[in-house]
């Protein structure tokens, strides 16, 4: 669940990244490189568990597929702040620069 | 248990190589090739793609109770016998993490030089027409 939770939201972030030019310029692609690389190496961890238990790997547990979605929820919320904070600190629109910049001249 | 470690390690040396590289071209600037990407930019890719991945999956162990705040941060390391299935879980699952995203990279890598070539070469004819 928490693979395929990633793996959505990467490729929804890739899409928006590559149709909006306002979003490569908001640094969406910091959240492409999260979400391929986590739904790469999750994808092996998956592999794993299937060469494990066999077909009994697409028979969850109710609340072990309950949990692995709160993680996958989870990921995606972190991934999120992780993009803010970044976006925030490369501030590309000189937003916070502007805005930091008006608090001191009392505008 | 802490397969993430690989790939993140793996990150650490691209991540140097990486800056290492880019001055290495900044010197070099004039005698690079010209119709290709440089190194050092597809690099930041497999590094984002690393750095990412294994910080996500390091959220996950965080979650599972795998990784602990304090000494020695892993809980298998508490235990001989679960050290010993973590190696094991390294070396195989953290292997193939860290073989499978260079592996889809090399390809990302390779796609974008060949796209960019074909540009300058559609870029090339159409001057040589008119």
């Amino acid at each position: 669940m928490t693979l395929l939770i990633t793996i959505i939201a990467a490729v929804i972030s890739t899409v928006i990244w590559y149709t909006s030019p306002k979003a490569r310029e908001l640094k969406v692609g910091i959240l492409l490189y999260m979400f391929w690389g986590a739904s790469l190496m999750w994808f092996v961890d998956a592999v794993v568990e299937y060469l494990e238990v066999g077909a009994e790997y697409f028979e969850p547990a109710a609340k072990d597929m309950l949990n692995d979605a709160f993680l996958g929820v989870s990921v995606v919320a972190l991934a999120l702040v992780v993009w803010v904070v970044y976006l925030l600190i490369k501030d590309p629109q000189n937003t916070v620069k502007k805005l930091l910049a008006e608090k001191r001249t009392g505008k | 248990m802490a397969c993430f470690i690989v790939p993140a390690t793996e990150a650490i040396i691209t991540t140097v190589a990486q800056k290492v590289i880019k001055k290495k071209e900044a010197k070099n600037d004039s005698k690079s090739g010209e119709n290709k990407l440089r190194f050092s930019e597809k690099l930041k890719w497999l590094n984002g793609m690393l750095w990412g991945g294994s910080g996500l999956l390091a959220f996950e162990h965080l979650w599972h109770g795998e990784i602990t705040p304090f000494f020695p941060f892993l809980t298998a390391a508490n235990d001989p016998a679960d050290t010993a299935e973590m190696l094991h879980e390294m070396a195989t699952s953290g292997s193939a993490m860290a073989i499978l995203v260079t592996a889809v990279w090399a390809v990302v890598a390779l796609a974008a030089d060949k796209i960019t070539t074909a540009q300058k070469n559609e870029k090339k004819k159409a001057g040589a027409e008119v």
